[in-house]
């Protein structure tokens, strides 16, 4: 095994993640401020919707850095030490990404988020057969309750495993490794529900008499996507600026295009397609619902888009081994998968069909009659290109904050030398 | 030589194998032979050695290539399969007429690719790994009931605690004494004789 020797190496952020942090900081934080003085285009319904698209895009890229982090842990891995500390620094923004999550929790906690979650309303809920009967778990005491479980929980994770990790650094001792690795199943365990009941919570209860089992799942695959695409596309930024340039090396691009085409593009296109195919058999009225305005008008073409631009593009271009390596091509590959990242996260969010015309409508034909000049399909709406792009700059800026003093690589981690030195055969 | 046997023995040489003690030994053998021009030629060791492959200069293997087109091939298979069995009515090559097996579920279309997925799904895997496995055993000679490396009582430490560099007869540049001599330079605890 080589000696680990990173003294030539740059390992500290120094100026240029100060520069980040407040570049990044200032565009985001402009970006939420031109969006909302947008917000008279869509209206206020339609402005908090984007909002709530733009923050699942950035809690599920730290969700899935939170993931990746505990996964190491848990499996004993070696081979991820040195991208682990950035996967650290993603996923502590949790402990301040529920700001982002205010103005959402406010509209529901103040009984005004009935646009938004129907079953937040008061006269859709107490006159709603099958909302009613949800009731118990869909009202909005224990939702809000549940909303500041999640966040506590993954702020406590994220923070208990950065912590740890930077006081290794400093003292070298590998009983901090045994330490992190024994909480590592028991954080798993809380990540899993968490996320799960977070995805039915803020994305399935849209439309809440729409249930899907696979749900959560759904939203793992699309938390894990954004993780690893954006931490491609950020580690190449990060060697371009003269970081990590050795502790890094091809063998991780590799590894980490490996895991973006296994649960970012395969097991994401299988688990949707599961969900799809059987809502699409059984064919139940209740089920299809929430597919239905999916393949109305232009939201077809956006259920296109991803199909083919999430699965089927990606699968061809990162099945064979060399786009892997070569830095440059899978950061490329990766940034177009941050993209698909927000094309998915919109769709599932965006689409409605408007209460008026499932009411009215008898059969499937009188159904797309009634809704096809209403205001149904994929609408151009500026906020929903500017809110993502701002909050995605804010993650960032956050990242580059929390990362600004500690090495970016954990120094003394004992499986560093192994992290180095593995080759991918 | 001085050393040189009575009898010759060119007619039962099948290659001559040199003994090394240690992974980093073998590698840098195994640069200097694959430099030197050789060919017909292979390391044996107890335990995959990182590196070796570049050292020895092994090309890329092509079985990913033939398995993508395995695979393609599983995925129409499914596809023709599902559409020629299901359809209405089909003139083969013009005279044949067929008739599909129409199965109608759940008031489907007869040709509806969601529930053709699967089937797609699972055909291509199945094809791939036909192919892995068959492409795998084709490229490397498989199956093979004997070699004359198994053959040495010596080289069966080969599975123990030494690693063995073994250049055949049948290579271009295999110059009997030459090659012997080309082997004790690199340095080997002993150089065998290997018989066919």
């Amino acid at each position: 095994m080589k000696q680990v020797d990173l003294s030539r190496d740059n390992l500290a952020l120094g100026s240029f993640g100060g520069a980040v942090f407040v570049g990044s900081g200032a565009i985001g934080l402009v970006g939420l401020g031109v969006a909302y003085s947008l917000k008279g285009i869509g209206g206020d319904d339609a402005f908090m919707k984007s909002w709530l698209f733009a923050f699942l895009v950035v809690l599920s890229v730290a969700l899935g850095a939170m993931f990746f982090t505990i996964l190491q842990h848990i499996t004993k891995a070696g081979w991820s030490v040195t991208v682990r500390r950035i996967a650290e620094g993603i996923a502590a923004n949790l402990s301040w990404l529920w700001i982002l999550f205010v103005p959402i929790f406010v509209l529901v906690a103040t009984g005004k988020g009935g646009h938004l979650f129907p079953w937040a309303d008061y006269e859709i809920a107490s006159h709603d057969y099958l909302i009613k009967k949800k009731a118990s778990y869909l009202n909005v005491t224990f939702w809000c309750i549940r909303a500041v479980v999640f966040f506590t929980i993954w702020a406590v994770i994220a923070r208990f495993y950065f912590r740890l990790s930077r006081r290794q650094d400093a003292s070298g001792d590998y009983r901090i490794t045994n330490t992190m690795q024994w909480f590592a199943p028991l954080a798993m365990i809380l990540y899993a529900l968490s996320q799960t009941f977070a995805s039915y919570d803020w994305i399935m209860s849209l439309q809440p008499k729409w249930f899907s089992t696979m749900f959560g799942v759904y939203f793992f695959a699309v938390s894990v996507t954004g993780f690893f695409s954006c931490v491609l596309v950020l580690v190449y930024f990060l060697q371009r600026a003269g970081r990590v340039r050795e502790a890094i090396t091809r063998e991780h691009y590799h590894d980490l295009g490996k895991l973006l085409f296994a649960f970012g593009v395969v097991f994401w296109a299988y688990i949707g397609f599961s969900q799809y195919m059987l809502i699409w058999y059984a064919n139940i009225p209740i089920e299809t619902s929430w597919f239905f305005p999916r393949q109305l008008g232009s939201w077809f073409w956006v259920s296109h888009i991803l199909i083919f631009g999430h699965f089927v593009l990606p699968f061809l271009l990162l099945v064979s081994r060399w786009p892997k390596r070569l830095r440059g091509s899978i950061a490329l590959i990766a940034g177009w998968m941050v993209l698909m990242l927000c094309v998915d996260v919109y769709w599932l969010v965006i689409p409605t069909v408007p209460e008026v015309a499932l009411a009215e409508a008898e059969t499937y034909d009188q159904l797309v009659a009634a809704v096809t000049p209403a205001s149904i399909g994929w609408q151009l709406n500026v906020v929903d290109f500017v809110l993502p792009v701002s909050m995605l700059s804010l993650l960032l800026s956050g990242t580059m904050f929390n990362l600004r003093r500690c090495s970016l690589v954990p120094i003394s981690d004992p499986r560093l030398s192994e992290s180095m030195s593995f080759e991918n055969y | 030589m001085s050393n040189t046997p009575l009898v010759s023995t060119r007619e039962r040489i099948w290659g001559y194998a040199a003994e090394f003690t240690s992974p980093a030994a073998i590698t840098s053998a195994a640069k200097k032979v694959a430099a030197a021009g050789y060919r017909w030629w292979d390391c044996h060791t107890p335990f995959p050695v990182h590196g070796l492959d570049i050292a020895m200069g092994v090309k890329p293997t092509i079985l990913p290539i033939l398995v993508f087109f395995g695979g393609m091939t599983g995925t129409m298979l499914a596809i023709f399969l599902q559409v020629f069995t299901n359809s209405l009515e089909v003139n083969l090559w013009a005279i044949v007429p067929v008739i599909g097996y129409q199965f109608e579920v759940s008031g489907k279309p007869l040709i509806s690719a969601p529930a053709f997925v699967p089937v797609m799904f699972e055909v291509t895997v199945l094809l791939s790994a036909l192919t892995t496995v068959s492409s795998m055993f084709a490229l490397n000679g498989l199956p093979c009931l004997y070699h004359p490396v198994l053959k040495s009582k010596k080289l069966a430490r080969i599975t123990d605690d030494r690693f063995y560099l073994v250049i055949e007869a049948r290579d271009p540049q295999f110059k009997d004494e030459a090659t012997r001599s080309f082997l004790e330079s690199l340095g080997p605890e002993a150089v065998e004789t290997l018989e066919p």
